[in-house]
């Protein structure tokens, strides 16, 4: 099919705008870092190249060990989160998966920072386990145990899988609305397969193409996480992260350039760890035709060898299960702290409830929602208009790598940098450099989003309105983008949640003067007052709960009379 | 007859009327939003800077946008990029709550407006002689390129129903710890409370404290530590979670005091156990205790950077801060508690009243309680024993 002219100027103009938009501010980060890594610092009077800076990372004490602590904790919370994630996904696409879905928007919308403060507290030694078990094991004062900060980062990972599974569940829910589960599980279970052989053997081997991206996405966040590993994380020595921002806010300049020399070590070993990972799942390609040769069926309801995977997949969902419970137990903590005035050891309740905390952040904190909601709003429709814009010119899968950058790219590796870019260009502390920050993640969230239901919609409803005379514009707002509302709003309630999150890229390119909810909370953190962060991160939670909440009802109205784009699409 | 011309030069100019210069910068600040690079992570000092900040306005339309840090090496390092890309005037940072190491970094990187402190009208109410603590920062001079604000004193607070009789020294801390294994820590070193922690340790272990006033050497380094480490080598196994973790901050340490996790907590303002209490962030029975040889003291400053955007307007935060009645105000402990930076000597009689008439509370440590102050260490001793300690104890 020859291509007409105005879709080739629309591709090289979309293709234009991510390139310079997206990805030569990273790129311009990521020289700036590396100079400062190699030495080279014009406003301290350093001129490189040199090795001084890594030999002297590398001389940190505890810099092996912490790098040790970011890779075990940072792979084994994306293979947990993937696993309970499948499993999870396994157990309740049999039942209502919908509704289950839908209990997921909270988890989504929670800020990883307000959740690890929440879960610190449930698990601490004085925290509400442990209150829950001192009267009947009689401890009058709370254990000397390392159940939060350990040295392994048992809590850490705990951490992040209580916080990535869901997002994993719902990739993982919408990547199967492209396969036709239901088919596919009906004929299998008639040549006799159970469910567990079913999903390990058929389902996954195609959900893997499809979850991939998020999956690396997970890994470069849990590498490179730092408020969650502040409050969550072992802290002699930290983790990577950790360490490399703690040496960007020494008061001793020259740390900068250590720090720059370990922002570049950790983006190579996220690059390393993602082609670890997908070298992994390559292994996993070859030998499974082998096994899925060998015709194990693990049919189970008649005993024989197969029943182990099924009971393996129901034991891990429960675990799941458990797990989100866990989380759901965290907010629940933070909601009746932001009501305490006084909550000591080892009352189970507060001693005393008040609302000054609400009163005193009504008052406090009313310009940092409004530019919060704006920030929001604003790289949201941006990134919307630009998700749709790549969708329907169709680029090849090549050209996608480059919208995902932002997210394979550990922050701390380029934000530095970056920072410099901007203030060379005067544009450092305005409200336009944040949001088009926030654009950079907003984006390819909202593609991840996007992507799926957008080509997953059969073309010939295109061309049955081409062939009725309707344009390129057209098609897209009289059909397409009516039949994708749910699939939309759902990637708009993403996208407030993502930017509302974003605490790096506010700080950095706000030059500290724009303050959202998130920088407030992430300052507050420090001190750690559960009361304010409990106000704080509710509010916090309250764009992205209105967005989700607007994401399930504007579809049912607008698809009211519609029963086939009911369930259909989403 | 030269030597005459020079006085009467010098005369001269102490005659200027600087009430004019004073006035000629009140008008140029008019209108101004100073932002004010504050550490962010206690409520009652981010509400007395919104009081000030109306307070200002109201008097000469100035107003303050606290721009909240969790470190001040924040805006440090914002004025450093700002250095790196050219941008030598109209910069994003007005004014830095600073002091020691910060201080230090900034003043030998050429990033400080001034010296101003000496155009300020309510610097008569100082004690700018040459070894007064608003002279010294950390033992480096302050040559007028910082305001004092307010004051800070190294103490502990415990809680009185837990623990009757706390540790009387350093030194005494090892065997206590002993008798209670896993209730006493400190914060993390690479934090500046954790730092003082150690260094407080340092002065009173130190063979001879007077050394620790010099720049740091590795001789004298060796020697005035041998000491401490002996003595936080037989402390350590006995402190919370076994000496291998540390809460990252004095506020996370205070949270572990409130849930009963450990007993002792570390502050640099004498007035935060009652300020806590009254917050319902600590127990109504912490109260405030100094090791008995005295607790390091310092000033908290306010520094302009060079290229600093609101110049005069961050000039007259600085005059207001310094105001007896801005004084008085902030060391109510029902609003701030921190203790005054002023001469009480210098003052007159209806400010000496405003002071003597402030309310006390139980948790309120009297002046005579804190004993002596101790001079802090060169600022090269903070960085050093920090580093050390992270080499000696990281895992």
């Amino acid at each position: 099919m020859r291509e007409p002219l105005q879709a080739k100027t629309l591709r090289a103009a979309v293709l234009t705008i991510a390139a310079l938009a997206l990805c030569a501010p990273i790129a311009a980060g990521l020289w700036h870092s590396a100079g400062a890594a190699m030495g080279h610092l014009p406003a301290l009077g350093k001129a490189g190249p040199s090795i001084g800076p890594l030999t002297e990372l590398l001389a940190k004490p505890g810099f092996a060990t912490a790098l040790r602590l970011t890779l075990v904790t940072g792979f084994a919370a994306t293979i947990l989160s993937l696993v309970l994630g499948v499993a999870l996904a396994a157990a309740i696409t049999q039942g209502p998966a919908r509704i289950i879905s839908r209990l997921l928007a909270p988890f989504l919308a929670m800020p990883h920072a307000a959740m690890a403060v929440g879960l610190a507290f449930v698990l601490a030694p004085s925290g509400w386990v442990a209150r829950t078990l001192a009267p009947i094991l009689g401890w009058a004062r709370p254990p000397d145990l390392a159940t939060v900060n350990d040295a392994f980062g048992a809590a850490l990972i705990l951490g992040l899988v209580v916080k990535e599974t869901p997002f994993l569940l719902l990739v993982i829910l919408a990547a199967l609305t492209q396969i036709p589960l239901r088919a596919q599980i009906n004929a299998a279970q008639s040549l006799g397969y159970g469910l567990g052989a079913i999903w390990a053997k058929v389902i996954v081997p195609q959900l893997w193409p499809l979850i991939r991206l998020p999956v690396y996405v997970v890994l470069i966040y849990n590498l490179s996480v730092i408020d969650m590993a502040l409050i969550l994380g072992p802290s002699n020595p930290p983790t990577a992260a950790v360490l490399i921002a703690r040496m960007y806010s020494s008061p001793d300049l020259a740390q900068i350039l250590p720090a720059s020399a370990g922002a570049i070590l950790l983006g190579l070993c996220a690059a390393a760890s993602i082609a670890a990972l997908s070298g992994g799942a390559r292994a996993f390609a070859r030998v499974g035709p082998v096994w899925v040769r060998r015709g194990w069926r693990g049919g189970g309801r008649g005993g024989g060898r197969g029943g182990g995977l099924n009971t393996l997949i129901a034991a891990v969902a429960m675990l799941g299960a458990g797990l989100l419970l866990l989380g759901a137990g965290s907010m629940l903590s933070l909601g009746l702290w932001s009501l305490a005035w006084r909550w000591p050891w080892p009352m189970l309740l507060p001693e005393s409830l008040s609302f000054t905390a609400w009163a005193g952040a009504l008052q406090d904190f009313g310009p940092a929602l409004q530019n919060t909601a704006t920030i929001a709003l604003a790289s949201t429709a941006i990134s919307l208009a630009m998700a749709v814009a790549w969708l329907e010119t169709q680029f090849k899968s090549r050209h996608e790598a480059l919208i995902y950058l932002p997210l394979l790219i550990p922050q701390i590796s380029f934000l530095f940098g970056m920072n410099t870019l901007l203030l060379q260009l005067g544009a450092q502390g305005s409200i336009g450099a944040v949001i088009w920050a926030h654009v950079l993640f907003v984006f390819p969230y909202m593609m991840i989003a996007l992507t799926g239901p957008w080509r997953a919609l059969d073309p010939r409803f295109g061309q049955a309105a081409a062939s009725l005379g309707a344009g390129r514009l057209r098609q897209l707002c009289a059909v397409k983008l009516p039949m994708l509302l749910t699939p939309i709003c759902a990637a708009v309630a993403i996208g407030v949640a993502v930017s509302v999150a974003q605490y790096l890229p506010t700080l950095f390119l706000g030059a500290g003067r724009i303050g959202t909810l998130t920088t407030e909370a992430v300052t507050l953190a420090s001190s750690s007052d559960r009361r304010i962060t409990g106000v704080v991160t509710s509010l916090q939670a309250v764009l992205p709960f209105a967005a989700y909440l607007l994401a399930f009802i504007i579809p049912k109205l607008a698809h009211r009379n519609r029963s086939a784009l009911q369930g259909a699409t989403g | 007859m030269k030597r005459l011309i020079a006085a009467a030069a010098f005369a001269a100019s102490l005659a200027t009327p600087a009430f004019a210069d004073w006035q000629a910068t009140l008008d140029a600040a008019r209108g101004q939003t100073v932002y004010w690079n504050a550490w962010g992570g206690d409520a009652r000092t981010n509400d007395f800077i919104a009081w000030t900040s109306t307070q200002l306005e109201a008097a000469y339309g100035i107003k303050i946008a606290q721009v909240k840090l969790t470190d001040t090496a924040e805006a440090v390092s914002r004025v450093v990029s700002e250095k790196a890309a050219g941008q030598d005037a109209g910069g994003s940072v007005d004014m830095i709550w600073i002091n020691g190491p910060n201080f230090l970094a900034m003043k030998e990187q050429g990033l400080l407006h001034g010296p101003f402190v000496a155009d300020l009208p309510n610097s008569k109410y100082l004690d700018l002689s040459p070894t007064s603590p608003n002279s010294v920062d950390f033992t480096t001079p302050v040559e007028g390129l910082e305001s004092p604000w307010r004051l800070a004193k190294f103490v502990f607070t415990y809680d009185s129903a837990r623990v009757a009789a706390p540790p009387t020294s350093m030194g005494d801390m090892a065997a206590w710890a002993a008798a209670n294994p896993g209730r006493l820590t400190h914060p993390n070193p690479s934090d500046f409370m954790g730092a003082t922690f150690l260094k407080q340790a340092l002065i009173e272990l130190a063979p001879d404290a007077a050394a620790l006033q010099a720049p740091v050497t590795d001789a004298a380094f060796e020697t005035a530590t041998a000491p401490l480490w002996a003595w936080y080598d037989s402390l350590r196994p006995n402190l919370w979670r076994g000496g291998a973790a540390f809460p990252e901050n004095q506020s996370v340490q205070d949270q572990l005091l409130n849930d009963g996790e450990i007993d002792v907590s570390v502050s640099f303002d004498p007035a935060s156990a009652a300020a806590g209490i009254a917050q319902g962030l600590l127990p109504e029975t912490t109260r405030v205790f100094v090791p008995k040889g005295g607790s390091l003291g310092n000033v908290s400053f306010v520094a302009i950077p060079f290229n600093a955007a609101h110049i005069e307007g961050a000039k007259v935060v600085a005059n207001f801060l310094l105001d007896p009645a801005t004084q008085a105000h902030m060391q109510n402990i029902e609003v701030l508690g921190s203790y005054s930076v002023l001469d009480p000597a210098k003052l007159n009689d209806a400010a000496k009243a405003a002071f003597a008439a402030l309310p006390s509370a139980p948790a309120l440590p009297k002046l005579e309680d804190l004993g002596p102050t101790l001079a802090e260490p060169h600022a090269t001793w903070m960085t050093r024993l920090a580093e050390e300690w992270a080499k000696r104890y990281t895992n």
